[in-house]
């Protein structure tokens, strides 16, 4: 078996599956009467939970690859992200279907006036194109520069899916912390490589656009 | 003078059981358990038991209430594992994981204050001074869920006659345990503790408030707020403090932790009112714990009967 074929056959199959266990377990719980005496709401946090662990995981294999030396885990970038998307689109799901039961009247006065929910929104807004531009062919069309530069989008989809996050808890904002800790890890990362990348710009270019 | 309390909502007399049933009921689930407990333990003196009661004993001599409403209670497994009791941590499930090691006994409540008779009651004391009522009521949480909780309590007039309010007490503070040894949530300063609420001296005096010593006819379970907390149905859930060691009886208006947390989203009062919107939850509706689709919010939680003339002439989007 080649490099190739074991990627294709056997790791991409592995991590799909093992991407599946959190939702696998949810059915599991739910099946057994496990989600305890409010399980809708227990529903809507463990897929809100899983929607932005994807999210930092897959904001995690950039810096992953480099660190580690691992060009390798660059093939499963595009999986995790979809996963987050896949998450974070049955937490929007179970919040309109389950939690509201499509009570749009009461989903939209939420939008507009509860911020955590408006800044969830917007945070699924911005993942959708993401999503839909994530194939093969889409990345053709539109050419990697813009592709890329359209896909820098997630960083402000995680840091807005964080505060989601830190402004529904009452009182005990550890949790969110931790994510937001992890987040600035990632994103601080890209920022100090990216610094690193690039040379200072001459000073007389710095000053001649500060003239125009 | 409140005379009559019977709403569309409540139970029937027809539908009430016999209390001859009732009472055989009673005394064969009574027998019944003492005889397993025994047992259990072999040569445990059976007077013993009902002496120190622990979480789970039966209470006895406890009366129904016209206040209770007839609305279907909510599983004992879902009350008692559903909680929120920051004192043990926040998570639904932590109270009930943890609350199991604190010691409810002895356990003195201080009342202190404008009070005549101040002092330190014994909890033991409170339970066989008052009569055990048992009281059937809707719990509106302000995180819309809802429950209905078959409680059984002293009523707060009843504890407040005995100690003699002065002429200048116009409110009640209550204080929850202090004790990061046996509460491991106050390990972590998520709220400023000892948690503290309060209620208006004529708030507290209104018949539906009753300090709460047991649920499902049996000695309060520790993550429900052992051995005596308050429950207030008209008002959201948090203002019903747990496991209470001091009542003060103030002349100004208590601090409460809630309020000192968030003053924005949580006010003194915290009457339950779908018409008067919290930034973090919609009030209009509630999931009653073990239903699918939600159902409206009613004004005082549906208490406006017995308590709406408390807050005549209030603007209660002001003093929410």
């Amino acid at each position: 078996m080649t490099k190739e074929q074991r990627i294709r056959w056997i790791a991409k199959p592995l991590v799909f599956v093992l991407c599946l266990t959190p939702l696998m377990w949810l059915g599991w719980q739910a099946f057994a009467g496990g989600l305890g005496a409010n399980p809708i709401e227990a529903t809507n946090r463990f897929l809100g939970d899983w929607g932005l662990r994807f999210l930092l995981i897959s904001l995690a294999v950039t810096p992953l690859k480099a660190v580690l030396g691992l060009p390798v885990l660059m093939r499963f970038r595009r999986m995790l992200g979809l996963y987050a998307f896949f998450y974070v689109t049955l937490h929007l799901s179970s919040y309109i279907g389950l939690d509201q039961f499509f009570a749009w009247g009461e989903i939209w006065a939420d939008i507009v006036k509860r911020n955590y929910i408006t800044i969830g929104m917007t945070a699924f807004a911005l993942l959708v194109p993401l999503a839909l531009t994530s194939t093969k062919g889409m990345i053709k069309r539109l050419g990697g520069p813009r592709w890329k530069k359209l896909h820098m989008l997630v960083y402000p989809a995680a840091i807005l899916g964080v505060f989601h996050f830190f402004m529904m808890v009452k009182a005990d904002i550890r949790e969110p912390l931790i994510y937001a800790a992890v987040l600035a890890v990632l994103l601080g990362y890209r920022l100090v490589a990216r610094a690193r990348r690039r040379p200072p710009r001459p000073v007389r270019r710095a000053q001649r656009t500060q003239t125009a | 003078m409140l005379i009559k309390v019977r709403k569309p909502s409540d139970v029937l007399s027809s539908e009430i059981t016999p209390r001859s049933v009732y009472l055989d009921r009673r005394r064969f689930l009574q027998t019944a358990a003492v005889a397993g407990a025994g047992a259990a333990v072999g040569s445990l003196p059976l007077a013993g038991l009902a002496a120190t009661p622990g979480a789970g004993a039966k209470l006895e001599g406890v009366v129904k209430s016209p206040y209770s409403t007839g609305e279907e209670a909510t599983s004992r497994e879902s009350v008692t594992s559903y909680n929120n009791f920051y004192e043990f941590g926040t998570g639904k499930d932590d109270p009930a994981a943890n609350a199991g090691q604190m010691k409810t006994r002895p356990w003195t409540v201080v009342v202190d204050g404008h009070v005549a008779k101040p002092g330190s009651y014994d909890i033991d004391d409170i339970f066989k001074a008052h009569r055990l009522e048992e009281r059937i009521y809707r719990l509106r949480c302000v995180e819309a869920w809802s429950m209905v909780v078959p409680w059984v309590g002293i009523p707060m007039a009843d504890f407040l006659k005995r100690v003699e309010p002065t002429g200048s007490a116009r409110f009640v503070a209550f204080q929850t345990l202090l004790d990061p040894e046996q509460m491991p949530g106050q390990r972590r300063a998520v709220l400023d503790w000892p948690y503290v609420e309060g209620l208006r001296l004529d708030e507290a005096m209104n018949p539906l408030t009753l300090l709460g010593v047991g649920l499902y006819g049996e000695v309060m379970p520790n993550q429900n707020g052992a051995p005596i907390r308050l429950v207030t149905p008209w008002k959201y859930g948090f203002k019903s403090i747990k496991s209470i060691v001091r009542m003060t009886l103030t002349e100004e208006m208590p601090p409460t932790s809630w309020n000192k947390s968030q003053p924005r989203e949580y006010g003194f009062y915290a009457n339950v009112n779908p018409e008067v919107d919290h930034p973090r939850w919609s009030q209009k509706r509630e999931r009653r714990i073990g239903e699918f689709l939600k159902r409206d919010t009613l004004k005082y939680n549906g208490y406006g009967e017995e308590v709406a003339s408390l807050y005549a002439d209030m603007n209660l989007a002001k003093w929410f």
